[in-house]
């Protein structure tokens, strides 16, 4: 950036609508550069370049248009594309959607002022992940497992318990035969201040929060801050990871709200709309949030990201949980269905996934069973909940020997395997061999995911 | 030079005043740091530019340099084993620049120019030679011979060629004395992306892409030369899939290109081919293998341009008369690109708001595929074989980009994702895919692997066929009401979908099946199906035939190692036999 261009001040506001705004005779002004908006009443806010032409600039007010005007508004540019100040002394602060502390502490002497939007990361230049990390979960460390520097979403959908399955990750996220806890840094978007609420007495509970950063952009907060909120945690995730060598988890809430907000802004811009109004560019937008996670030849630390998003109409077809699928690596879904049987975490391990379990399992990671386990319990869930349809339409009677075992075993494995309480942290070990103990309710013969040398070594029947 | 200045900007398009007498697609170096941009629209004085690299601090009033010629690929010994961006920058070089992250206005060759090469002539000096004839050879790795060739067009008396010795790619190693005058040749060409590479004839496709992968190869084979399109949601495993294709597919070359995808995806790539070895050669995988690299969130218009650039050096080693395999993953986000620059451009849009000409665009590319003779005095028969994964959004296959694939490509490998979730992989649904192959090829097995081998695929799909119609009658009265002979079909096609069509990538053993394997295999399961069936005309009970111990075996038969599988193969099919007959 061009840094010794004199800041330069308008009035020339010509037009206010929706959340941007346009300013005419300007001259020197930079695509990406951020600007200050002075109000008639004296606020001041902040604002980024979107479109600029010979004598014209298209302007996004972070904090809302309101109370703006065209006759007295000031508009500063200030020579300078969007960055955050940073420093370790960030842990344990809570921001605004904006950078600002809101906890009532001292404003952060910066460390680094880094771009906020960051580069992309060269790909010759990642580490593949592949470090198992133990979350307590059963249905995630056994099936479908977390690694460090993996991007993992959940797709919620509303009243579904999200909140409470990822403070519990949060807490209990762990590497085995390793003593450092995580820092998370937790990104809040157009979030009820109840969640907020949710979320912050959690981490005090559990003495979590001196490893906490957090920014927060709540539901009555400017829809439009929510564009740089979640960018404003991944710098401060990235200072953290590569600068400080620590393992950081990023949890983002809600996605869902973020892509309203650029919704919302594509639709002022008069763009051309993709599926259900959402711009066209969403999938390369959030790609470049979601890509900002993974490792780094060479360097210690690590991002692992969590987002969050409530799929609307519980629907996972919907561009949102649909874009955020092609580019994360796998998600956890929550079912409604299981939801209402009373389970906790109502984690549907059908559809869920992650693509790199088969890197961070094993041997030498977490034991050598465990991708067989993992595999018969998928197919044999996923035929017992078949089973279930077919005994709707035909009757238990119509089943056989067989087919009744597997839907014993679907039962069990809801009742045993998926459900835990908001406070179990279940080893490794515990989840495989609780898996063991299931498989044993099916014909030894049926175990076909399983290696044979498997089955004498972990099934019950063979223990004693 | 043409030197205009910049009046507006929007994300990656910018326009620029004063560009009369530049051309469409012609590229320009933008703004003080010269990033890299095309021209894609010229009207009056001004053209649209679409810029390769993030143009955030760019202002109006900075300048626009023409440079002439349009975007092109470097083409010459180095290209293997390397690792591009969209543009065909080395990723290496540009970290060797930037460090981890990619920073912009980055120029770096594509190949190494100081490098030396061994070359050795191939040509006597006097004879007539055009475009496509070689005149020497590089051993550029392990497994590839690079084989240096005349550029195109260039036609006469070979004057002078150079003598067995190291060279650098830009160095004059042959002279050909033209109409138009003598001229210098290099081992070095360049070739604009956009414009596919002249081939004397197209030939029909009739020998089969083995890929090791038993769906593809035994039920939805692709020819070498023809085109392969996989749709599939997320998560219904498309990119293993198209992994494992890059991996054993039996082309003597592999592009593969990552567009818009994850980078931790193309990491995986990285660390794993360098490793693996080719089951032909037992050299590493990378040495035959070109990546380009343009993951989701580097310059969305690098991405459109990435698929030009990987496509093109793919013809550049079908030329050279080598069998080529391209996989683009994804072209869905290919597409996305050429959206979003048409949006910006403020376009009129076509369905879901793509642009309208989307179709002619995929038809185009999917159209460098082909089996082909070479240009050239010799007739080399050689091909380039393009596999393109599509992501349907929310797996929707009636959208655009789906429906104007299928309408080229030759083979559908439709991938589901509730087969996904049962971990049935690779998901390709048996039903809905097709290859219009198999007509073409069915010699080919039949003569090189087993004469029968198009009636066992064709009864394998006439059971699967068979066993979706007595799915639907299980699904209203139950397994209990089917006839004895059905209940055969059902454990037979269960064999087939289980035991032969899941195939674990993960498995050391399992992740390449050779034909003759693939045949063993497929051939003992429908001798069960026959064998089971005729049993019962004996009187056999169903229940009897259903609990034969064979039947784990059979299950186990893609375990068997290559080398053991011939007397293995033939030890289940007699024991089949013998215990079906004591029933």
């Amino acid at each position: 950036m061009d840094l010794n261009i004199k800041t330069r001040e308008y009035t020339t506001v010509a037009e206010v609508a929706g959340p941007l705004m346009i300013v005419e005779g300007v001259e020197g002004v930079a695509y990406g550069e951020i600007v200050d908006i002075i109000t008639p009443a004296g606020d001041k806010r902040r604002g980024e370049v979107l479109e600029v032409r010979e004598g014209l600039a298209v302007v996004q007010v972070f904090e809302g248009t309101r109370d703006l005007n065209t006759a007295t508004t000031k508009v500063r540019f200030t020579g300078e594309t969007a960055h955050l100040g940073v420093s370790i002394d960030m842990l344990g602060r809570v921001f605004g959607g904006t950078g600002k502390p809101i906890d009532g502490g001292p404003e952060i002497i910066p460390d680094k002022e880094l771009d906020i939007n960051g580069a992309p990361m060269n790909p010759t230049a990642r580490e593949f992940p592949a470090e198992f990390i133990q979350t307590g979960i059963s249905t995630i460390d056994g099936m479908n497992t977390l690694v460090r520097g993996q991007k993992l979403p959940i797709f919620s959908g509303s009243g579904l318990p999200h909140n409470d399955l990822a403070a519990q990750i949060a807490r209990h996220a762990k590497v085995i035969g390793e003593e450092t806890e995580f820092a998370v840094v937790f990104a809040a978007m157009g979030i009820t201040h109840e969640e907020a609420n949710f979320f912050m007495r959690d981490f005090e509970r559990t003495g979590a929060l001196e490893r906490v950063t957090v920014f927060m952009n709540l539901a009555d907060d400017p829809a439009i801050e929510r564009i740089t909120t979640p960018r404003m945690a991944l710098t401060t995730a990235e200072y953290f990871a590569f600068e400080k060598g620590m393992h950081v988890l990023v949890i983002l809430t809600d996605m869902t709200n973020y892509c309203e907000a650029l919704r919302e802004i594509s639709a002022a811009r008069e763009e051309v709309p993709g599926r259900r109004g959402y711009p066209g560019y969403m999938y390369t937008d959030l790609a470049s949030i979601y890509e900002r996670a993974g490792r780094m030849v060479g360097k210690e630390g690590s991002i692992t990201q969590m987002p969050i998003l409530v799929m609307p109409q519980d629907d996972i077809t919907h561009p949102i949980p649909d874009l955020t699928g092609y580019i994360t690596e796998g998600q956890i879904v929550l079912s409604r269905d299981i939801f209402r049987k009373g389970i906790y975490p109502p984690v549907d391990v059908l559809p869920s996934l992650s693509r790199l379990m088969s890197g961070g399992i094993g041997e030498e990671r977490t034991r050598e069973d465990h991708s067989g386990v993992s595999d018969q319990l998928y197919s044999a869930y996923s035929e017992g909940r078949d089973l279930r349809d077919l005994m709707a339409v035909v009757g238990e009677e119509a089943l056989t020997e067989r087919d009744r075992k597997y839907l014993a075993f679907a039962d069990e494995f809801e009742n045993r395997f998926v459900t835990e309480t908001k406070d179990e942290d279940r080893t490794i070990q515990e989840t495989l061999n609780l898996g063991w103990e299931l498989l044993s309710l099916l014909p030894e013969a049926e175990l076909k995911r399983v290696r044979a040398e498997h089955i004498p070594k972990y099934h019950p029947a063979y223990k004693q | 030079m043409i030197t205009g200045r910049i009046i507006k900007i929007a994300g990656p398009v910018i326009v620029g005043d004063g560009m009369k007498g530049t051309q469409m697609y012609e590229m320009v170096k933008v703004g003080s740091e010269g990033l890299i941009g095309e021209i894609i629209e010229l009207e009056g004085d001004t053209a649209t530019i679409q810029v390769y690299e993030e143009t955030a601090g760019i202002k109006p009033g900075e300048i626009v340099e023409s440079t002439g010629g349009s975007l092109s690929v470097e083409l010459g010994p180095g290209i293997l084993t390397s690792i591009y961006d969209g543009i065909q920058r080395p990723l290496e070089s540009i970290k060797a620049q930037t460090g981890d992250y990619i920073e912009r206005g980055v120029a770096v060759p594509a190949l190494a120019k100081d490098k030396k090469w061994k070359f050795i002539p191939k040509i006597k000096v006097g004879v007539e030679v055009k475009g496509g004839d070689i005149i020497g050879e590089v051993q550029e790795t392990s497994s590839i011979v690079h084989r240096i060739m005349i550029p195109p067009k260039v036609a006469g008396t070979l004057k002078s060629v150079a003598a067995e010795g190291e060279y650098t790619i830009e160095e004059d190693i042959a002279e050909v004395e033209t109409s138009a005058g003598a001229e210098k040749i290099q081992m070095m060409q360049k070739w604009p992306v956009r414009v596919g590479r002249p081939y004397k004839a197209k030939l029909d496709p009739d020998i089969p892409l083995i890929t090791g992968q038993r769906a593809q190869d035994t039920f939805f084979t692709v020819a070498k030369g023809g085109t392969a399109a996989m749709p599939g949601p997320f998560g219904s495993g498309k990119t293993v899939t198209q992994q494992q294709l890059a991996k054993w597919a039996d082309a003597d070359i592999i592009v593969y290109i990552g567009c818009g995808e994850r980078g931790n995806e193309m990491t995986e790539v990285l660390k794993e081919f360098p490793e693996l070895e080719d089951p032909k050669t037992g050299k590493p995988l990378m040495d035959r293998t070109v990546l380009i690299a343009n993951t989701s969130n580097m310059p969305v218009a690098a991405r459109e341009a990435s698929v030009y650039t990987g496509i093109t050096i793919a013809e550049y080693f079908r030329d050279m008369g080598y069998d080529v395999a391209l996989m683009a993953d994804s072209t869905s986000r290919w597409a996305e690109a050429m959206r979003e620059i048409s949006g910006r451009l403020e376009e009129m849009p076509g369905e879901e708001g793509y642009p309208a000409y989307l179709a002619s665009r995929l038809a185009q590319f999917y159209e460098r595929a082909g089996r082909i003779t070479t240009e050239g005095t010799e007739d080399n028969v050689s091909s380039l074989t393009v596999v393109g994964a599509v992501s349907p959004p929310g797996g929707d296959l009636s959208e655009p980009v789906t429906q104007n694939t299928l309408r080229i490509s030759k083979v559908f490998w439709a991938l589901d994702s509730s087969l996904a979730d049962k971990r049935h992989f690779p998901s390709i649904d048996w039903l809905q895919s097709y290859s219009l192959y198999v007509e073409s090829i069915s010699s080919w097995w039949n003569t090189n692997v087993g004469e029968d081998w198009r009636q066992l695929r064709d009864a394998a799909m006439v059971l699967l066929q068979k066993e979706s119609e007595l799915q639907e009658i299980v699904q209203l009265v139950g397994p209990d009401a089917l006839p004895d002979k059905e209940r055969i079909t059902l454990e037979s096609t269960r064999m087939i979908r289980e035991d032969f069509l899941q195939q674990n990538a993960y498995h050391e053993v399992d992740t390449y099946c050779s034909p003759n394997k693939q045949y063993g295999m497929l051939k003992t399961i429908i001798m069960f199906q026959e064998n089971a069936t005729a049993a019962l005309d004996r009187g056999a009970a169903p229940e009897d035939v259903i609990a034969l111990s064979v039947k784990e075996d059979i299950g186990k038969m893609k375990y068997i190692p290559e080398e053991e599988f011939a007397d293995e193969i033939k030890a289940i099919q007699e024991k089949l036999i013998k215990q079906i007959s004591e029933v």
